[in-house]
């Protein structure tokens, strides 16, 4: 049998309140009282559109609305970023475009989200992931998908993986996700 | 450099939430505290300071900019120099290290840092949300970005080359948190047993609520002198014990925002850059990290915190430590998660790289004294967290590593008993000590060293 927590969640949107408390005469003894009183909370409501350019990172975002998964090289020494960097952070140079959507994958290392920032509780659980890739220097983080989140598994770490793609592209890193691949 | 005094400090209570004050008295109390404890009065003092340090991390959570100036002004220290230091989970560290900067280089006498956070004016998990706005916003918040996950997967990575068990892990958590149950300043006081931490709720497999520092509204504040800053205070009429604690070391280390992005360096590169001295030095332990790299180890990959290594061996190096652990009498490091207090002493020095998780359940990092009720093969050698660390006092990130500061202090005072209220915290005979301050998934790191002047 599941029991219920032992407590319910809170959450903020509370009452609407006219007539706060204060005494009816300010004489000496109520203005004293006032540093005993409980403080008043209200709710200051904050939202916010940003206008986010991904900058020289653009290509990567439509790679991925294409069904391309891009990386980034160093053009002398080959050393590839799989999460795209402009340049170079040994030899400082810029960075050329590589198509690797083909190459070997595995999961390098990888949880399951039981709870998330507020954005992704509605999407709990699910599963993070870092990806290697065969002949690129860094990694990539992904949602891995097609595993059982109540059945994680140190097994999982070296699994062999394939790129999905969103078919409607939301221009977000998650354009691409990872499933097994012999799924 | 001029020789910098750590003479005074004062940590507010940590709590979930503080709606009876707002930040700026909150500080004044961690503030007022330190000044008493000095024997100065406010006026006084506040003639005698030279200018202040203001640590505090998130606008996001106050939703004020410019906060430090409403600190600054309440504290009463306008007009004089204040400046505010942000890095992350490490602005304590980083603060602690300005003003040490500030009064090392003769720009003050007296220096005064003063830090806090307030998480408790928005929910948990949109507390988690904007903590996340921490790491990159274009390729790792987007995914599911949350902290807790991006350690769970460095611990997850961690098992499998080292054979790290989450049970390992939660000895961190029973010990930090029973050590804070002598701590009066701590957020959580609990008595927790190795299943307890093991069947509380996954937050981020393998790490469960109890392997997780809580948010907290809190504030710390340490003061800083120079020999010429400590004679002022004292012809003032303060009272500064001796023997005196003296800031010997400061280092500092950072790494890749993205932690995809950390390279896998090989064998010779660690060994060249990274090892500590007492590794190097050693062949037995040359060939135990040949032996790794041969099983496919590379450096630091997602498992370890180059930037602590690297801020570590600065540390070291300037205090003249070369055996961490003999050297040091405690440490109190950034154990935001119980893998990343594992992670830690493995940077630190404290043992090899890989052997982080025996270690923690080795009992060498407990406090002696205290019955944690569990089976611990080895007798205490440097108590880790002795006050309960991030995990169980609570992680107001401003205030953290100020916290660190006045508790180590505290500790090298061997003052413990009189502002804990109970002496079961006192490490017996503290001569040197280290504190961590750690942000982001290893981005910054800094590590001091206090010691008593002889």
């Amino acid at each position: 049998m599941t029991k219920l927590p032992d407590q319910r969640d809170e959450s903020l949107g509370g009452y609407v309140v006219h007539g706060v408390p204060f005494p009816v005469e300010t004489d000496p003894d109520a203005l004293a009282f006032l540093k005993r009183m409980a403080p008043i909370q209200i709710e200051q409501p904050y939202q916010i559109t940003y206008l986010h350019s991904y900058g020289q990172d653009s290509p990567w975002f439509a790679g991925a609305a294409n069904k391309h998964l891009l990386a980034t090289q160093e053009p002398d020494t080959g050393y590839t970023y799989a999460t795209p960097r402009g340049h170079d952070m040994y030899s400082g140079r810029e960075t050329n475009w590589i198509d690797i959507t083909d190459r070997k994958a595995n999961v390098h290392a990888f949880t399951v989200c039981h709870f998330g920032s507020e954005e992704f509780l509605p999407e709990t659980p699910y599963v993070l992931a870092l990806i290697e890739f065969e002949g690129v220097n860094t990694l990539f983080l992904t949602r891995l998908m097609g595993v059982d989140p109540q059945a994680a598994s140190l097994d999982w770490i070296g699994m062999p993986v394939r790129p999905r793609f969103l078919r409607n592209s939301k221009l977000k890193p998650t354009d691409v996700y990872f499933v097994p691949a012999a799924g | 450099m001029r020789p910098v005094y750590a003479v005074s400090g004062g940590v507010s209570k940590f709590a979930k939430a503080r709606p009876d004050k707002t930040f700026q008295p909150m500080v004044k109390e961690a503030y007022d505290y330190a000044i008493a404890d000095l024997g100065l009065d406010f006026p006084t003092f506040t003639r005698l300071v030279d200018g202040s340090v203001a640590s505090y991390f998130s606008d996001h959570f106050l939703r004020q900019l410019k906060a430090g100036a409403m600190v600054q002004d309440y504290l009463g220290l306008i007009p004089k120099p204040c400046h505010r230091v942000e890095g992350g989970g490490a602005t304590g560290g980083l603060s602690f290290q300005e003003g040490w900067k500030s009064i090392a280089s003769g720009h003050m006498d007296v220096c005064v840092v003063y830090g806090w956070e307030t998480m408790s004016h928005v929910e948990t998990w949109k507390g988690n949300e904007f903590i996340a706005l921490a790491s990159d916003v274009s390729w790792d918040y987007p995914v599911g970005g949350f902290y807790s996950g991006y350690y769970a997967m460095m611990v997850t990575r961690h098992m499998k080359e080292y054979g790290t068990t989450a049970e390992q892990m939660a000895h961190v958590s029973v010990k930090n948190h029973l050590n804070a149950y002598h701590n009066p300043y701590a957020q959580k006081r609990e008595r927790y047993t190795i299943a307890d931490v093991r069947n509380a709720p996954m937050v981020a497999w393998p790490l469960t609520r109890l392997d997780i520092c809580v948010m907290s509204d809190g504030a710390a504040v340490t003061i800083l002198a120079s020999e010429d800053g400590l004679r002022k205070l004292e012809q003032a009429g303060a009272r500064v014990p001796r023997p005196l604690v003296r800031v010997t070391g400061i280092g500092r280390g950072t790494d890749a925002m993205r932690m995809a992005d950390r390279p896998h360096l090989d064998y010779d590169t660690f060994l060249r850059d990274y090892a500590t001295e007492m590794e190097r030095a050693s062949d037995d332990t040359r060939a135990y990290y040949k032996r790794l790299w041969d099983h496919g180890t590379r450096y630091p990959g997602i498992h370890s915190f180059r930037a602590g290594r690297t801020a570590g061996n600065m540390a070291y190096k300037h205090a003249g430590i070369v055996d961490p652990i003999k050297d040091l009498s405690f440490i109190e490091l950034h154990d935001a998660y119980t893998s990343s207090e594992i992670q830690t002493y493995e940077d630190m020095g404290l043992c090899r790289y890989g052997e982080g998780g025996p270690f923690a359940a080795s009992g060498k990092a407990f406090m002696p004294g205290i019955d944690y009720r569990l089976k611990l093969p080895e007798k205490p050698v440097c108590p880790v967290n002795p006050s309960g660390g991030l995990i169980a006092c609570g992680h107001p990130v401003g205030a953290t590593g100020l916290m660190q500061g006045v508790f180590a202090l505290w500790q090298i005072q061997s003052t413990i008993a009189k502002h804990f209220g109970d002496p079961a915290l006192q490490v017996r005979d503290a001569r040197k000590g280290a504190i961590h301050s750690h942000a982001g998934t290893g981005t910054f790191v800094t590590v001091s060293i206090l010691e008593r002047e002889a």
